[in-house]
């Protein structure tokens, strides 16, 4: 022991005195660091610039105003009227957001966590097909996976054909699933998020070791209260990464719903600010309302952040 | 040079505080047999269900690019007229100027995003996992909110910055090229990381031992080492640039910029244009697709060495 011991501070010696300074390997990771803060604390900087700047009287466009001391609230004024106001267009959106994304979650998780669980636990010899066609939706392109859905659910498409065979549409009313109905959007969001969802969820549920699965057993658990006591406990984590991994983009998706119905009735929140950047005297609005979802989607990331930060070191 | 990496050391089991801490007692194999579960054929019709439900929709749309007639809704027999047609009444992706810069572009597009990001992420990855100090895990909180952050606002504030501050960086593809390195640096440094606590540090520490440099340590070990995580992360980025929508959306400036994703969006909102677009959205797919079995399996000819199962492969590979 004390041989070993001696030996590993030899070779700590050794590396220390040869690969000085400790920093110099930070040297790599400056061309990737630089290129993320730049283009990400920057942009932000400018967003809350042109959030708090003012429009050029002529012309209607935004004039970013650099200096914090100089910076005036009007814009956020007028975002707060338009979310409590009378005439609060933005509150519907908003409330939409919240319910759409809420209901296409935990949709995605009642669904994601027995596949995920089914072939990380049982998939057997079978599990490399398995994982093969859970990951490949991840390599289709979005936009063909929302093509596709929306072929099939053309009022003639082959959804309404087969509920018109189970007698469950009479064929002189087919349900138009593509003319902006709720449903339509929140499965839409569902089949759009769902691959990353599972993938997380097996990633997390594989590394569970199955020895405790069978000290439970062998303690006399049954099937039911090992999966409550043992498996949901220890996959606690994995699942709020994966509601994250899912909930974050959902919030600011906007093509979902344009693509599966296109009507004012489904707007979410994401619409609204793509709307804004489309006419140039809305862009401070645009800005104001981007920094408001993202001040409100802050304490989930960092949560995140903070709880993979926390995973990684406790592995390393 | 050996590539042969250790086995992943068993990642510690989290053991929850509410009692589950008393189950970790070595099981008795013997007894294993008999109590087995059985196999819970709920849950497998359930998962077939599901994979049926993800890949069906897209086998019919790719059916539907075959489709004879100009329906997207019935099919009315074979043909390849969206594909290769000269006709006019049939605009097909090989005769229209727009389909094909979208071709181009995106893969442009994709390869440029690819050879920045990879060298970019791979640095930044082995930088602060060996450096480990405050600037280092500030730089990786930032790595981590470029990964988490909704698409929508980083490509808000990218195009607030090239318009109003930034603005040597011209709209289109400079543009949408500095953006989506910003996106997909996530995925190297990630998987880079993952590769670099799996594989430790006793292969640098004795190639200090025998007097390498730090500089030929990284090259001679590091890299060797690392190169099927880097191949794996490099395949990855392409394939999400083919696929970007929102960022190459909002940075693009005019038409001629387009990718095919952001083509198919413009037509397909709202309602259809007929098999053509199937056609381009299955010309995209088989793309991805090529470039994943590609990648696959050179990644699985690089760590033939490691004799890693199917399964195994395949997560690595996913970056899982």
């Amino acid at each position: 022991m004390s041989a070993r011991e001696h030996y590993r501070q030899r070779t700590q010696q050794n590396r220390l005195d040869s690969w000085r300074p400790r920093w110099a390997w930070g040297a790599l990771s400056i061309p990737g660091g630089l290129w993320l803060a730049v283009l990400i604390l920057v942009p932000f900087y400018v967003v809350l610039c042109v959030a708090f700047g003012t429009l050029d009287p002529l012309f209607q466009s935004p004039i970013p105003v650099w200096n914090p001391f100089q910076w005036n609230g009007s814009t956020f004024v007028q975002l707060w009227h338009e979310f409590i106001g009378k005439d609060a267009f933005l509150l519907p959106p908003m409330l939409r957001t919240i319910w759409y994304t809420a209901a296409a979650a935990a949709l995605s998780l009642g669904i994601g966590y027995p596949v995920a669980y089914f072939v990380s636990r049982y998939g057997g010899k079978r599990k490399s097909v398995f994982l093969l066609l859970l990951v490949a939706p991840f390599w289709i392109s979005y936009m063909m996976r929302m093509l596709a859905w929306i072929d099939l659910l053309q009022t003639n498409g082959y959804v309404n054909r087969i509920l018109e065979d189970l007698h469950l549409m009479s064929s002189a009313h087919p349900y138009s699933w593509i003319g902006g109905k709720s449903i339509t959007v929140i499965l839409g969001l569902v089949y759009g998020y769902i691959p990353y969802l599972i993938v997380v969820l097996y990633a997390g549920l594989d590394r569970i070791d199955g020895r405790l699965l069978e000290a439970s057993q062998d303690l006399g658990l049954s099937k039911w209260r090992t999966f409550w006591h043992v498996t949901i406990p220890l996959s606690r984590q994995t699942i709020l990464a994966g509601a994250f991994i899912t909930v974050l983009p959902m919030i600011g998706d906007f093509f979902t719903n344009q693509l599966l119905s296109a009507s004012p009735s489904t707007t979410m929140i994401g619409n609204e600010i793509q709307g804004q950047l489309a006419v140039p005297s809305l862009e401070p609005e645009g800005a104001a309302l981007s920094i408001v979802l993202l001040i409100l989607l802050m304490v989930p990331m960092i949560y995140y952040v903070r709880s993979t930060g926390r995973a990684s070191r406790e592995t390393a | 040079m050996a590539t042969v990496a250790e086995a992943p050391a068993p990642a510690p089991v989290p053991v929850s505080r509410d009692g589950v801490a008393s189950v970790t007692a070595p099981p008795s194999p013997r007894r294993r047999r008999s109590r087995q579960w059985r196999h819970p054929v709920g849950l497998e019709i359930f998962t077939w269900v599901y994979l049926a439900w993800s890949i069906l929709p897209i086998c019919l749309a790719v059916l539907f690019s075959f489709n004879h007639g100009k329906s997207q809704s019935a099919f009315q027999g074979f043909s390849f007229q969206w594909y290769i047609s000269t006709s006019s009444k049939t605009p097909s992706v090989l005769h229209d100027a727009q389909l094909h810069a979208a071709v181009l572009q995106t893969l442009w597009l994709a390869f440029l995003v690819t050879i920045i990001t990879v060298p970019l992420g791979v640095g930044f990855a082995i930088g602060i996992d060996r450096w480990r100090s405050r600037t280092s895990s500030n730089l990786n909180f930032l790595m981590i909110f470029s990964f988490v952050i909704p698409e929508l606002l980083l490509g808000v504030a990218l195009l607030f910055l090239f318009q109003q501050s930034f603005k040597f960086v011209a709209l289109g593809t400079p543009a949408e090229v500095a953006a989506l390195v910003v996106w997909n640096i996530s995925w190297p440094a990630i998987i880079i990381r993952a590769r670099l606590s799996t594989i430790g540090r006793s292969y640098e520490e004795a190639a200090a031992d025998l007097g390498a440099s730090r500089a030929r340590a990284i090259w001679r070990v590091l890299r060797p080492l690392l190169m099927p995580a880097i191949f794996a992360s490099a395949v990855l980025v392409f394939a999400t640039c083919i696929d970007d929508f929102v960022l190459v959306d909002l940075l693009s400036s005019t038409a001629n910029s387009q990718t095919m994703a952001v083509l198919i969006y413009s037509q397909a909102h709202g309602g259809n244009n007929g098999p053509a677009l199937n056609a381009i959205a299955t010309l995209m797919l088989a793309f991805s697709v090529i470039v994943a079995a590609i990648g696959y399996v050179a990644f699985r000819l690089m760590t033939k060495g490691e004799r890693q199962s199917t399964t195994e492969a395949l997560t690595n590979f996913a970056g899982l």
